[in-house]
């Protein structure tokens, strides 16, 4: 590119507009622009603006969170794709360093927001592996997680249908997405009292039991959601409009998928049923019935299809987990690693059970002293690493943890799916057009809180 | 670690993985604690190396990986420094200058056929000298379901490792990660930036050395130091 003889016809010379300068570098002259109207802006000589670098974000509404695309365009075309990340870390991992292994799950739940019961349970599992309570782990325990794991894909799905609607403009589909999330929302309020970050899933079980009359609710919730979910996908599936944003957009094959470390729905669309639930199961998956869903088009239209009917899937294991629902503990028996109290709504808010307060201050003294070591010191985890996965709705999120003996992680990492499967953005959307990136990123699903952790 | 330190640590436990001493139940080291726990010491030392037979599959994924990679032409322990299984998992420490050959071997052995990897993340031991960083990379093998842990140990003044970027592409994120956290070089990357923190920070977050950072907080009187330096117990 030759940078002689260059005229730069927006407003005046390029000292004077400090938003639409332009400068030298070894590539050729640079030209800065934001705004303005393009027909003055591309005044430059032929040749000249043949390189367009175009910053897609961070605050772009279809960007999916603060997600900076930065793509090279020729025409409406993507020539190179890359994705700018970090715009919301917020040193989580670093942050746990400083904590007790109990308090982590506070942490990591605002991790991927939108599948904190995932985060949870990745953290929970490596935990428990580490201090080797695996197996002694309650079945009511395991059995509320896999139910609350499997609504959280739910209330997941829906958003990435929701958001992804919206971003290619279909406004039902977000409406009905959101409205349907709130069902699965309400659940989770009525069981650890948060809508989101619930910190629900803990060390050696759940944070407390459900409701008395929580299991019912959830029963009563179900035929409702399974008819909305219809009516969702009704909206989309075979939809014209849809198809001919999605069919064939985005392609990522099972190589690909492999190559870049892709797992989850972006995966299952290339026909690999691979899915940690089935092959590696934990919280007791292998009790329950359900089928992994495979789509052999690898393109957004497959991956959408996946989330419809993985939701499906979703709520018959919710049915047979509340089948499964038998009176026990929650929380495991080990009084050194249980955290001891529940809570309990009283006349002045929500605090420690009457009966725990009664139980450590007047009858046990073995229990004062493991309320007090536990919620100020914590429990000490064996020295070594471990890794657990679970699979979120996104692919595959895994916790790498490493203890050095000590009531506090000396090293926590997660691996978060949605980090690893944006790296496909180039190999998805170069040479498509710039409205097929956006699909492409839909389909993908990444959750930047998540992603940047 | 002085040689004063060293002596707490039983006989015959110097070649396990030492990676500190810890001091005291509440931390202290000086000051008016009276109640003698500040003078507990004690070695924190990482799980032991273990021996043939490792057990299970564990057995039968080893002798595949020394065949191969002596048909690769390189000695299994030459690559390899020590195996660690903990909790049902197997770690392979290798050493730096034949990661790449091990990886290959990994990803093209149809006996070993370790698909994908799932990224890399670091973990600094600043009191073992001269492996102060080390690298850890998880594998798993979607046709034979397994999974396995490869270690590598770099000295903190050189902490240069190759990069498996050719080999299995996904680490491309998760190196970068890795460098802008702790600071590992992985030599061969196609663009080794910063991903997380803005392109001019200085330092690397995750190390023990780098400073959580904070506040102290005030409330009803009463001051709360920021958590890094709160009473802690280790």
């Amino acid at each position: 590119m030759s940078t002689d003889n260059v005229t730069f016809t927006s407003a005046g010379s390029d000292e004077a507009d400090s938003y639409a300068g332009s400068y030298d570098t070894t590539d050729g002259r640079i030209y800065t622009v934001s705004g303005g109207d393009w027909d003055t802006i591309a005044g430059a000589p032929e040749g000249e603006h043949d390189r367009i670098v175009v910053n897609m974000g961070p605050q772009h509404p279809s960007t999916h969170g603060v997600l900076r695309l930065i793509l090279e365009i020729d025409g409406e075309t993507v020539t190179e794709a890359r994705a700018g990340i970090g715009y919301l870390h917020t040193g989580i991992e670093k942050n746990m360093e400083f904590r007790s292994w109990v308090q982590g799950v506070t942490f990591v739940t605002r991790m991927d927001y939108l599948t904190p019961m995932y985060n949870e349970a990745a953290y929970c599992l490596a935990v428990e592996k580490a201090l080797g309570v695996t197996d002694q782990i309650p079945e009511r325990a395991n059995v509320i997680r896999v139910m609350m794991m499997e609504l959280n894909r739910i209330s997941s799905h829906l958003v990435a249908l929701a958001t992804g609607g919206m971003e290619l403009g279909a406004l039902t589909a977000m409406e009905f997405g959101f409205r349907e999330r709130e069902l699965v929302l309400d659940i989770f309020e009525m069981v650890s009292g948060l809508r989101m970050n619930s910190a629900y899933i803990r060390p050696g079980g759940v944070a407390q039991d459900l409701p008395v009359d929580g299991a019912q609710k959830i029963r009563e919730t179900i035929p409702l959601l399974r008819k909305r979910l219809k009516d969702t996908a009704d909206l989309l599936v075979d939809n014209s409009i849809w198809m001919g944003r999605t069919v064939d957009i985005g392609y990522l094959d099972l190589a690909g998928c492999m190559a870049l470390g892709i797992t989850g729905p972006v995966l299952r669309a290339t026909g690999l049923p691979h899915d940690l639930r089935k092959s590696q199961p934990y919280c007791g998956y292998e009790n329950y019935e359900f089928d992994v869903i495979t789509k052999t088009t690898a393109d957004v239209y497959g991956r959408f299809l996946i989330r419809i009917e993985e939701m499906e899937q979703s709520l018959r294991i919710v049915e047979q987990a509340l089948d499964k629902l038998a009176p026990g503990p929650v929380m495991i028996e080990d009084k050194k690693i249980a955290w001891p109290a529940q809570l309990s709504i009283g006349s002045d808010g929500q605090g420690n059970s009457p009966e725990h307060i009664k139980e450590i201050m007047s009858e046990s003294m073995e229990a004062l002293i493991h309320h007090f070591k536990l919620v100020t010191e914590g429990f000490r985890v064996p020295a070594g690493q471990v890794y657990a996965a679970v699979e979120s709705p996104k692919g595959e999120l895994g916790c790498h943890i490493v203890s050095s003996g000590g009531t506090r992680p000396y090293r926590v990492h997660f691996r978060d799916p949605s980090f690893t499967n944006l790296q496909s953005v180039a190999a998805m959307c170069e040479g498509s057009m710039i409205s097929d990136v956006i699909a492409a990123v839909a389909s993908i699903d990444p959750v930047m809180g998540g992603v940047d952790r | 670690m002085t040689e004063a330190e060293r002596a707490i640590v039983p006989q015959g436990i110097e070649e396990l993985e030492i990676i500190g001493v810890r001091h005291g139940s509440f931390g202290t080291s000086a000051g008016g604690d009276t109640s003698g726990f500040g003078g507990l010491v004690e070695p924190i030392v990482m799980p032991a190396p273990a021996r043939r037979p490792f057990g299970g599959w564990f057995d039968e994924i080893s002798d595949e990986l020394e065949l191969s990679l002596q048909a690769a032409g390189l000695p299994a322990t030459d690559a390899i420094e020590k195996v660690v299984i903990y909790r049902d998992e197997i770690t392979y420490h290798v050493r730096r200058e034949h990661l790449i050959a091990f990886a290959t071997v990994l990803r093209d052995e149809p006996g070993l056929r370790f698909e994908m990897c799932l990224g890399v993340n670091g973990v600094h031991y600043p009191g073992e000298t001269g492996r102060e960083l080390h690298a850890v990379y998880h594998f798993l093998s979607i046709t034979h379901n397994r999974r396995i842990r490869l270690e590598v140990s770099v000295p903190e003044g050189d902490a240069v490792i190759p990069s498996l970027y050719a080999v299995y592409p996904t680490c491309d994120w998760h190196e970068r990660e890795t460098w802008d956290f702790f600071g590992i070089v992985f030599d061969g990357h196609p663009a080794l930036t910063r991903i997380m923190m803005p392109d001019d920070w200085p330092g690397h977050p995750q190390r023990k050395d780098y400073p959580l950072g904070g506040i102290p907080v005030e409330y009803k009187g009463g001051t709360i130091p920021p958590p890094d330096q709160r009473r802690s117990y280790n």
